[in-house]
């Protein structure tokens, strides 16, 4: 047992030429077997040298298995090694999305959406007069902590220089500029200025037309980063199985002919190494197919739908902004539309992103793929109807002059059914839905990257054990010629 | 206040003037005529007399004082505009609701009701027309939509600082003015800027977009009666978006309705009006072309409020920044 171990052990190390020549020492063929070591005459190369002497050991049948045996150990590594390679890299890719790129692309969803929120929350705040209700100022607060946490975040595993870091510093620049307007707007409010009204203004055109955009375009490259791990990820590894199937077949042709010329049916070492071989290529074939199963599952039902909602939430987060900087600076600005006709720019806003949070809902229950996943989509499409009808009466009261029965239906109390708790149904459902996608994605990305965890490793012992079956099956046979 | 000294000097005349007048006007008649015959199309209401105001209007080429044009004041309520309000019960009127002391909501006023000037005023006329001065539904319109409303019914009339000039007499008539103002400079007490001249040279001027002022800048930038130098590109949607920019110090001085400009100052203590407004213009109740019974109406209200009413308003809402003095900013009396 100590002497294959001892010739086997020496192939692990891939410089090939040198595996026969070790492997055919315990014999005691050495010097003569090795082709590349040849004490040549200077005038010729080294390379026609080795073939000469490589042609010369073609004629004979130990030199003749000496090659099929260096053949047969480099396929097995090359295999063992390419297997190894390829399944690293995409294990490292599995591993990204579920550790890196996706909860990364979900932090930039979430700086996106408390800067929509912390946008809706201030101009909800500033409705209910001068001296601001506890509860929105807080929630405004958290909003803003949330988003510098997030950008800080999102910085740290960006690039320097690169385009989602010039975004980042983007952001961080305007957030102060953002939150300085809020506070003058709030402190002209205080003193009942309209010229606080303005400042809101602009502050919500500071968030609508710079902020948001600029997290958008974050999220939409973390969202790509993500797109590029899963392509790294799932693809078949063509080359190792490729690789696989021609060891394979180098192993079956070479103890054929082993059985044709010794009449012996089995060398153990060959088979060994076939054997080895075998469970190799079909733990990469399997493994992987189940990997990619899982990890496509993942996209599929948990990326997709996240996209669909997140993007939902904040189609509705604006909504609701609008709706109230409609009441709080009603007339302050228009929209001509193409057909001539002249709308107020929020109100006008408001159906533009109510319209988008009706279509996401539509297709996120499309995607919803269990009852626990439709459910709070279903129930967020009911509270976005109730809404629509509120905000109508909301509206029509203020047209009619009645601003205080208007300002109810916004922001009032339960008792005047204000649009304000349909608004926060629909953030509460569409969060709910939110958690159950995030949680399916982890389940299935997690099965599908556990499906390949030990494949590198695995893989490249196994192909060790084969090629020194290989080099012993090949080196039993040579010992027959002493 | 030439304009008052010359009607008053033609009432003095009396007779003679009347006759020498319509002789004037039945030639500029007859020499427009051929030129044009969309001034006896357009002519507002019916009857002689308004025929020949119209006419009056057109020969006088507008121009010079549209704020002369509004019918005679009558108490009279038999009128189709008149009635259909007092059957209605409220008067449906166009406001502002973002024009500090004209038409505004106090955020922390409890019932969020609109103040102001303008609202006082549409209030005086709820109650002499129908007995209440709530009878009143305010709609916070936006600028561009005052003459639309009007034109479409949606609106009895809109009372939200808008100047009577001949571009909107085509389209909507107007009650005799309620106020006077002009184009006025509003900048930073402490800077150097004087009014309307010379120190503006080289400053950045905010406007709202499609302004009189923004017309009359350019204008005025075009025949160099601007300082080559003045950066007059700062426009923005609403007038008030300009003292954002000057608080935030993106602009230097804000040229707008002196009344709109005293709003300014009056939510922010280190700004004032700089120099004399360098325009005269009148505010009116603007009111659709076909309801002449209604304008006559509110021009007998009008006639009431200027005795009284019309400085109890204004002492409450515009002495604090337009100063105690209201002779400037009082309407010619018709």
């Amino acid at each position: 047992m100590t002497h294959p171990q001892q010739s086997g052990a020496p192939p692990a190390t891939p410089t090939m030429p040198d595996a026969p020549a070790r492997a055919t020492a315990g014999s005691g063929g050495r010097r003569a077997a090795v082709p590349q070591d040849p004490p040549g005459p200077p005038s010729r190369t080294a390379f026609a040298e080795g073939a000469d002497r490589l042609r010369s050991a073609a004629t004979t049948e130990p030199g003749r298995l000496r090659v099929i045996g260096a053949v047969l150990a480099l396929l097995v590594i090359a295999f063992g090694a390419v297997t190894a390679w390829q399944m690293t890299d995409r294990s490292n890719a599995a591993d990204d999305v579920l550790h890196s790129s996706q909860p990364l692309s979900a932090g930039a969803a979430d700086i996106y959406r408390s800067l929509a929120d912390a946008n809706t929350t201030a101009s909800s705040g500033f409705l209910a007069g001068g001296q601001e209700p506890r509860a929105t100022t807080e929630r405004y607060d958290r909003d803003i902590r949330t988003a510098a946490a997030g950008l800080v975040t999102a910085a740290a595993s960006t690039e320097p220089g690169s385009p989602s870091a010039a975004t980042i510093t983007k952001l961080n620049k305007l957030l102060p500029e953002y939150k300085g307007l809020i506070e003058r707007a709030r402190a002209n409010n205080r003193q009942g200025f309209p010229v606080g009204g303005a400042y809101l203004r602009t502050a919500n055109e500071v968030m609508q037309k710079q902020m948001l955009p600029a997290a958008q375009d974050l999220y939409t490259k973390e969202n790509e980063r993500l797109r590029s791990d899963y392509a790294d990820a799932t693809p078949y590894p063509w080359f190792a199985i490729a690789l696989g199937v021609l060891a394979l077949a180098a192993l079956g042709w070479t103890q054929r002919r082993n059985y044709r010329r010794t009449n012996r049916l089995l060398n153990r070492g060959l088979v060994a190494a076939t054997a080895a071989s075998a469970i190799v290529l079909l733990w990469t074939v399997v493994g992987h197919s189940v990997a990619r199963a899982g990890l496509n599952a993942s996209y599929d039902h948990g990326v997709r739908s996240l996209n669909v909602l997140h993007d939902a939430r904040i189609a509705s987060l604006n909504a609701r902004g609008n709706e109230n900087l409609t009441l709080v600076s009603r007339g302050a600005e228009t929209k001509q539309l193409p057909d001539g006709t002249v709308e107020d720019a929020y109100d006008y806003a408001f159906q533009q992103d109510m319209k988008t949070l009706s279509a996401g809902l539509a297709k996120a229950v499309t995607l919803a793929d269990d009852q626990t996943g439709r459910a709070p989509v279903t129930a967020a499409t009911g509270n976005m109807k109730v809404w629509q009808q509120r905000h109508k009466q909301a509206r029509t009261a203020d047209d009619d002059g009645n601003y205080q029965a208007a300002l109810n239906k916004i922001i009032g109390s339960a008792a005047d059914q204000p649009t304000g708790e349909c608004f926060d149904s629909v953030d509460e459902n569409l969060a709910k839905a939110l958690g159950h996608e995030e949680s399916e994605f982890q389940h299935r990305a997690g099965d599908g990257r556990n499906a390949i965890a030990g494949l590198p490793v695995g893989a490249a012992v196994l192909a060790v054990l084969a090629a020194s079956g290989a080099l012993l099956g090949i080196g039993r046979r040579l010992s027959e010629y002493r | 206040m030439i304009a008052r000294r010359l009607r008053a000097s033609l009432k003095g005349w009396g007779g003679v003037g009347a006759m020498l007048s319509v002789c004037v006007l039945a030639v500029a008649f007859a020499l427009l005529l051929p030129l044009t015959h969309a001034p006896v199309d357009s002519a507002p209401g019916s009857g002689s007399t308004r025929l020949a105001e119209a006419t009056q209007a057109k020969a006088d080429t507008c121009g010079k004082h549209p704020e002369q044009l509004s019918p005679q004041p009558s108490g009279d309520e038999s009128g189709p505009a008149v009635t259909a309000v007092k059957q209605r019960g409220y008067l449906s009127v166009g406001v502002d609701q973002n024009s500090y002391r004209w038409g505004y909501r106090d955020p922390n006023s409890s019932g969020g009701d609109l103040e102001g000037f303008d609202i006082d005023l549409a209030h005086e006329i709820a109650r002499q027309l129908l007995g209440d001065p709530n009878a009143v539904r305010f709609h916070a319109i936006p600028t561009n939509q005052r003459i639309p409303a009007i034109k479409s019914g949606q609106l009895d009339m809109v009372v939200r600082t808008m100047t009577i000039t001949c571009d909107r007499l085509k389209e909507v008539a107007f009650s005799d003015p309620y106020f006077a103002t002009g184009q006025q400079v509003l900048a930073p007490k402490a800077s150097g800027i004087t009014g309307y001249d010379s120190s503006l040279a080289g400053k950045k001027i905010c406007t709202a977009e499609g302004s009189t002022a923004n017309t009359a800048l350019t204008q005025d930038k075009k025949n160099h009666k601007l300082a080559a130098s003045t950066d007059i590109s700062t426009t923005v949607p609403n007038q008030l978006d300009c003292l954002v920019k000057l608080q935030l110090g993106e602009v230097d001085a804000i040229v707008t309705d002196g009344a709109l400009a005293a709003s300014q100052a009056a939510q922010d203590p280190t700004v004032e009006l700089k120099g004399k407004p360098f325009t005269t213009e009148y505010y009116g109740v603007a009111m659709n072309k076909g309801a002449g019974d209604l304008v006559r109406r509110v021009n007998q209200v009008l006639v009431d409020y200027r005795k009284d009413g019309w400085q109890t308003s204004y002492d409450k809402w515009l002495s604090p920044t337009l100063g105690t003095d209201s002779a400037a900013s009082r309407p010619p009396s018709s």
